[in-house]
C-alpha cells in the first residue's frame, strides 16, 4: 500500500475520466446524461483517494511525503517529481473536494455541449492538483500554464454575453506574467544545475540575480492571485464564466499564484523577498482597501463578489509577506477558507441566476420570505466572508492580523479596516438581495432550494462550520511546513547579516 | 578519373538526381496521365533516400574535393527534410487529385527541389552552397507558379521569382567579396584564414551572404515576399514551403555562421540577434489582423523563424541543438495544420478564409481538436511539443546571456499566442457555417500523426534531445 503512487492516481484519475467520456457515443440527450455520471463518479472518486493522502499524511515533519519520482529528461535535470507537503496537502483536498461540487451544480445549468464541458472540467482538476504536487520547477511550470487551455474553453464557450473578451483577457494576461516566470525557472536550472524543487530551495543564489528573479516570479504569481494592479482580469473573468467555472476560478486557480509565492519566492530568493517586502505590503493594503470600496457600489453580485476575493487575495499576501508562524499559517488558511466560501457564494448567485437569469442586485429583493433556506444558507456564507468567529473566516483572519501586527504594526492596522469595509459591502449586498419586501411578480414566483442545490451547499456548510469551530484539523498539518520554511527564511536572513557584519567590521 | 575523387558520401544526392531525372522520362513517356504513377516514386524515391542518408556512417566526411561534407548535422538536418519533403507531396498528389491538375511535373520538381536542400545541408565551400540553394530556388519558384490558369499562383510565382533573385545575387556579391579578400571559397580553409583576424572587405561580404540567406529563412527584414507567395501559392506548395525549405535554408544558415566565420562570433552575432528580435515581433504582430488562414501562417513561420535563430544567435552548441528541436517540433506542426488547411473544402471548392472555420468544434469535432492541439502547440503552451520547442531556444539565449532578447522573445510569444486563439475561439465559440466536406483519409492520417507527435515528443523529448545535441556537436569539432 505505501508503494502505491497515490499522488499520481489522484492526479490523472480525472484525466482517464475525461478519455473515458470522450469515448462515448450516441444521441445528445444520451451522451450528455452518461458524461455528467461519469464526471460525478471519477470526480467523487478523486476525492475519496485525496482523503487517503490526508489520512497518510504525517504531520509532524516538514519532508516532502508521497514522494514519486522518475526520470523524464534526467541529462538535463527534469524529473517527473511528485511530493505534498504540510503547504500544498491540503490544497489538494480542496480542488478534488471543489470538482464533484462544481460537477453537480452545472447538472442542469449546463445544457449544449455537456461532454466537451465535463471533460474540459477533468481536464482541469487533474492540472489543478498535479500543480500542487510538482516538485519539479518544469513540471510544476507545464500544470501551472496548462491550467489556461480548459479554463480558457469553460469561459469562452458556456459563459455570458462578454465572453469572448473575458476568456481572451484572463488567458493573454496569466500567459505574459508566466513566460516571464519561464525565463526565470531557466536562469536558476542553469544557476543550480537542476529543476528539482527541494535542490532549489538549498542552493543560495547570488543578491543580484535573485532580484531579477523574484521580480520574474512576481510578475507571474502578482497575475495569478490577483494582486492590485494586474487584478482588472478577475472580474471580468469571474462574471462572465458559468457558475461552475466562477467556483473553481475562486476556488482554487486564484490560490495557484500565493501558492507560489510559499513555495518558491520566499523559500528560494530570501534576500529579494526581504527586500521586496515593503512593496507588496503596500500594493496588498491597497488591494484591501481599494477592491472592498469598489466593491460597495457594485451593482452586478458576481463582480461584487470578485472584488470581495481580490481583497481577501490581499489579506492573504500580506499574511505570507509577514513571515512568521501565525501568519503564514493564517494565510494558508485564509486560502482554504477563502476558497471554501468564495466558492459556496458563487454557488449562491448560481442559484438565483438559475431562476431569474439575471445578476443584478436591483431585480431582486424579499427573498427571505419565499426562500428562506437559501435565505439561511446564503446568510452563512456571507457571514464567513466576513469574518464572524465560528466560521473559517475568522481564524484565517485573525491569525493573519495577530501575525502582521508582529512584523508591522501600520500594516496590520490598514488590513483591519479592510475587515470592516468587508463587512459593509457583505451586508448590503445581503440585505439588498434577502430582506426588504417581496414586491417583483418573478422573485415571487422562485422556488426555493432543490435537494440536488442541498447536496452541494450541506458539505461546504459543514466545512465552514468544521473550519471555524476546530481548525486545529486544517491547522496541524501545516505546522512542521510552515515552521520549516520561516527557520530557512531567518537563517537565510541571519547569514546575510552574518555576512554584512563581517564586511563592514 | 581523379575528378571523380570520392562521391560515396554523397550516394543519397546522386540517387536523388539519377531518380529524378528518370521519373522526368516516365513522366514524359507514360502514355495517359502519369501525375499519381510519378507523384508515389518520387514519395518513394525520397523515403529510399532517407534510409540512405541513415545508413551513413556518423563520421564527418568529405566528398566532390572537400565541396560536400557529411555529418551528424547533415544527417540529422537531411532527415528532416526528405520526411518533410515526402510528407508533404503525399498530400500535395491528394489535393492535385482533387483539383484534376493532371500534372507529374510537380513530383519531379519536388524532388528536385528536395536534391537542392540536401546540396545546401551538405554545402562546405561557398560554390557548392550557391549551386544547392539555386536548385532549390528555381524549383520552387516554378511551384509558386503551378496553378497556371491563377491570377495569384502566378504573382506569387513571380514575386518569389524576382524578390529571390535578388536575394541570391545579393549573397552571390557577398560570396565574391569573401573570396576576394580571403582567397578562398572553402569552408575549412576560410575558417583557418579567418582566425587570424577578419579583413573588413570579408565582414562586408559576410552581411551579404546573411542578407542573401535571412531571405531564404524568411526573416524580417527580408520577410515581404513571404505573406505574398504563401497566400498566392497553390496551398501543397505553401505547405511544402513552410517546412522543407525553412528547415534547408536554416541548416545552411548554421553551417555557414558555424563554419568558416565562427571566429567572427562577436561580428556577426548582433546582427542575429537583430534579426531574431525582429522576427519574432513581426511575426506575433502581423498576423494578428489576418484573414486569410495561408497569410496567417505566412506571419506565423516568420515568428517561429525569429524563434528558431535565437538558438543560432546563441552561438554555442546548446543554441545550436534549440535550432534543431525547435525545426523538428515545428515540422510537425506545420504539416499537420497545413493538412488541415488542405482539408478545407466546402462542396469540392477550398477555401482559405479564417471565418470559415467557425463552429468547426460542432460540425468536424475531431479536426477541430486536432487544429486545436495545433494552435495551443504553436504558442508554446504546455502540455504540448510547442512549450519544449521554446523551451530549448530560450535556454540557450539565457545562457549565452542575451536576456534582453530572451525578454521580448517571450513576450512577442505572449502577443502571438492572441491570433492562435482566435483560431480556437473561431472554432469553438462561433456559430457554425458550412461544413467541410470529408477529409481525405491521407489528411486524416497525416493530421492525427502530427497531432500525437504533439503529445508523443512532450512527453518522451529526451531522443529529440538527444539527437538533435549530437548534431550540434559534429559542428563544433574539438
Amino acid at each position: 500500500m505505501t508503494d502505491l503512487p497515490l499522488l499520481s492516481i489522484v492526479t490523472f484519475l480525472p484525466l482517464v475520466g475525461a478519455a473515458f467520456i470522450l469515448l462515448v457515443r450516441g444521441e445528445e440527450a444520451v451522451v450528455a446524461r452518461n458524461a455528467r455520471n461519469v464526471a460525478l463518479l471519477t470526480s467523487v472518486a478523486t476525492f475519496l483517494l485525496s482523503l487517503g493522502v490526508w489520512a497518510g499524511f504525517d504531520a509532524s515533519t516538514a519532508e516532502f511525503q508521497f514522494v514519486e519520482q522518475a526520470a523524464w529528461m534526467p541529462e538535463w535535470g527534469i524529473n517527473y517529481h511528485m511530493g505534498v507537503d504540510g503547504i500544498s496537502m491540503l490544497f489538494v483536498i480542496l480542488s478534488t473536494f471543489l470538482t464533484p461540487l462544481c460537477i453537480l451544480s452545472a447538472w442542469e445549468a449546463v445544457q449544449k455541449r455537456v461532454k466537451e464541458y465535463m471533460v474540459a472540467f477533468l481536464i482541469l482538476e487533474t492540472f489543478m492538483i498535479g500543480m500542487f504536487c510538482a516538485l519539479d520547477y518544469v513540471l510544476f511550470y507545464v500544470f501551472f500554464e496548462g491550467v489556461l487551455i480548459p479554463m480558457f474553453l469553460i469561459i469562452g464557450v458556456w459563459g455570458g454575453a462578454r465572453r469572448v473578451y473575458a476568456a481572451f483577457k484572463f488567458f493573454l494576461y496569466t500567459l505574459a506574467g508566466s513566460v516571464l516566470m519561464l525565463l526565470a525557472i531557466m536562469a536558476m536550472y542553469f544557476e543550480a544545475g537542476t529543476t528539482d524543487i527541494p535542490t532549489l530551495m538549498q542552493t543560495p543564489f547570488p543578491y543580484a540575480m535573485q532580484i531579477w528573479l523574484w521580480l520574474a516570479l512576481f510578475a507571474s504569481f502578482a497575475v495569478k492571485v490577483p494582486m492590485w494592479p494586474v487584478h482588472t482580469w478577475l472580474p471580468d473573468a469571474h462574471v462572465e464564466a458559468p457558475t461552475a467555472g466562477s467556483v473553481i476560478l475562486a476556488g482554487v486557480l486564484l490560490k495557484m499564484g500565493a501558492y507560489g509565492f510559499l513555495r518558491f519566492s520566499v523559500p528560494m530568493l530570501p534576500e529579494a523577498t526581504a527586500y521586496f517586502t515593503p512593496m507588496v505590503y503596500v500594493l496588498s493594503v491597497v488591494a484591501v482597501i481599494y477592491t472592498s470600496l469598489v466593491a460597495l457600489v457594485q451593482e452586478d453580485m458576481k463582480k461584487l463578489i470578485a472584488y470581495s476575493s481580490v481583497a481577501h487575495m490581499g489579506f492573504v499576501t500580506i499574511g505570507i509577506f509577514a513571515l512568521n508562524q501565525q501568519a503564514v499559517e493564517g494565510a494558508i488558511f485564509q486560502m482554504l477558507s477563502h476558497g471554501v466560501v468564495s466558492g459556496a457564494l458563487f454557488l449562491c448567485v448560481g442559484v438565483v441566476y438559475d431562476r431569474l437569469h439575471t445578476r443584478e442586485i436591483g431585480r431582486y429583493g424579499g427573498l427571505a420570505t419565499n426562500m428562506p433556506n437559501y435565505a439561511l444558507v446564503f446568510l452563512l456564507f456571507t457571514m464567513a466572508a466576513v469574518g464572524l468567529p465560528a466560521t473559517s473566516g475568522f481564524v484565517g483572519e485573525f491569525l493573519i492580523l495577530t501575525g502582521a501586527f508582529k512584523a508591522n504594526t501600520w500594516v496590520a492596522f490598514f488590513a483591519a479596516t479592510g475587515l470592516i469595509l468587508g463587512a459593509a459591502y457583505m451586508l448590503y449586498l445581503y440585505w439588498r438581495v434577502v430582506y426588504g419586501k417581496l414586491e417583483k411578480e418573478d422573485v415571487k414566483a422562485m422556488l426555493d432550494l432543490s435537494p440536488r442545490e442541498v447536496a452541494v451547499f450541506v458539505p461546504l456548510i459543514l466545512v465552514v462550520l468544521w473550519m471555524g469551530i476546530y481548525p486545529n484539523s486544517f491547522l496541524e498539518p501545516m505546522h512542521a511546513s510552515v515552521s520549516n520554511l520561516i527557520e530557512n527564511y531567518q537563517a537565510a536572513m541571519n547569514a546575510v547579516d552574518d555576512g554584512t557584519a563581517l564586511a563592514n567590521r | 578519373m581523379t575528378a571523380l575523387g570520392n562521391i560515396a558520401p554523397a550516394a543519397p544526392e546522386v540517387f536523388m538526381a539519377i531518380a529524378g531525372m528518370v521519373l522526368l522520362m516516365i513522366g514524359v513517356f507514360q502514355k495517359g496521365d502519369a501525375t499519381k504513377l510519378v507523384g508515389w516514386l518520387a514519395v518513394a524515391v525520397m523515403v529510399v533516400a532517407g534510409f540512405m542518408v541513415l545508413m551513413a556512417a556518423p563520421e564527418t566526411v568529405t566528398a566532390f574535393n572537400g565541396q560536400f561534407i557529411n555529418d551528424r548535422f547533415g544527417i540529422f538536418s537531411k532527415l528532416l527534410v526528405l520526411g518533410a519533403s515526402a510528407v508533404s507531396l503525399v498530400l500535395a498528389l491528394v489535393w492535385l487529385a482533387q483539383e484534376e491538375i493532371k500534372r507529374y511535373e510537380f513530383s519531379v520538381l519536388v524532388v528536385f527541389a528536395t536534391l537542392g536542400m540536401m546540396m545546401m545541408v551538405s554545402a562546405n565551400n561557398l560554390m557548392s552552397l550557391y549551386l544547392g540553394l539555386e536548385l532549390q530556388s528555381l524549383a520552387l519558384y516554378v511551384m509558386a507558379a503551378f496553378k497556371r490558369d491563377s491570377v495569384r499562383s502566378t504573382e506569387a510565382g513571380l514575386k518569389y521569382f524576382v524578390l529571390g533573385s535578388v536575394a541570391s545575387g545579393l549573397l552571390l556579391y557577398g560570396a565574391s567579396l569573401i573570396y576576394g579578400f580571403a582567397g578562398t571559397t572553402s569552408f575549412p580553409v576560410l575558417a583557418e584564414v579567418l582566425s587570424q583576424g577578419a579583413p573588413t572587405g570579408v565582414i562586408v561580404g559576410l552581411v551579404f551572404v546573411m542578407a542573401g540567406l535571412a531571405f531564404k529563412v524568411s526573416a524580417v527584414p527580408f520577410h515581404m515576399w513571404t505573406p505574398d507567395v504563401y497566400e498566392g501559392a497553390p496551398t501543397p506548395v505553401t505547405a511544402f514551403f513552410a517546412v522543407a525549405p525553412k528547415i534547408a535554408a536554416l541548416a545552411l544558415f548554421v553551417r555557414v555562421m558555424m563554419g568558416p566565420f565562427a571566429d567572427m562570433v562577436d561580428q556577426w552575432q548582433q546582427v542575429i540577434v537583430l534579426i531574431a528580435v525582429l522576427s519574432m515581433l513581426v511575426g506575433s504582430f502581423g498576423a494578428i489582423l489576418q484573414n486569410n488562414i495561408k497569410r496567417l501562417m505566412a506571419y506565423s513561420s516568420i515568428g517561429h523563424m525569429g524563434f528558431a535563430l535565437m538558438g543560432l544567435a546563441a552561438a554555442s552548441p546548446n543554441g545550436v541543438r534549440g535550432l534543431l528541436i525547435y525545426l523538428s517540433i515545428y515540422v510537425f506542426m506545420n504539416l499537420g495544420t497545413f493538412a488541415i488547411i488542405m482539408s478545407m473544402r466546402q462542396k469540392g471548392r477550398s477555401v482559405e478564409g479564417v471565418a470559415d472555420l467557425a463552429g468547426l468544434s460542432r460540425t468536424a469535432p475531431g479536426m477541430a481538436t486536432a487544429l486545436t492541439i495545433f494552435m495551443f502547440s504553436m504558442a508554446g503552451i504546455p502540455p504540448l511539443a510547442g512549450f519544449f520547442a521554446k523551451f530549448y531556444v530560450f535556454m540557450a539565449a539565457i545562457d549565452a546571456g542575451f536576456y534582453t532578447m530572451a525578454v521580448i522573445g517571450v513576450l512577442s510569444s505572449a502577443v502571438g499566442a492572441y491570433y492562435y486563439l482566435r483560431i480556437i475561439k473561431i472554432m469553438w465559440f462561433d456559430e457554425p457555417v458550412e461544413a467541410f466536406d470529408r477529409p481525405a483519409m491521407t489528411n486524416q492520417v497525416v493530421l492525427w500523426g502530427s497531432a500525437a507527435m504533439m503529445f508523443v515528443l512532450f512527453i518522451w523529448t529526451a531522443p529529440l534531445i538527444a539527437g538533435a545535441q549530437a548534431a550540434a556537436q559534429s559542428l563544433f569539432p574539438g
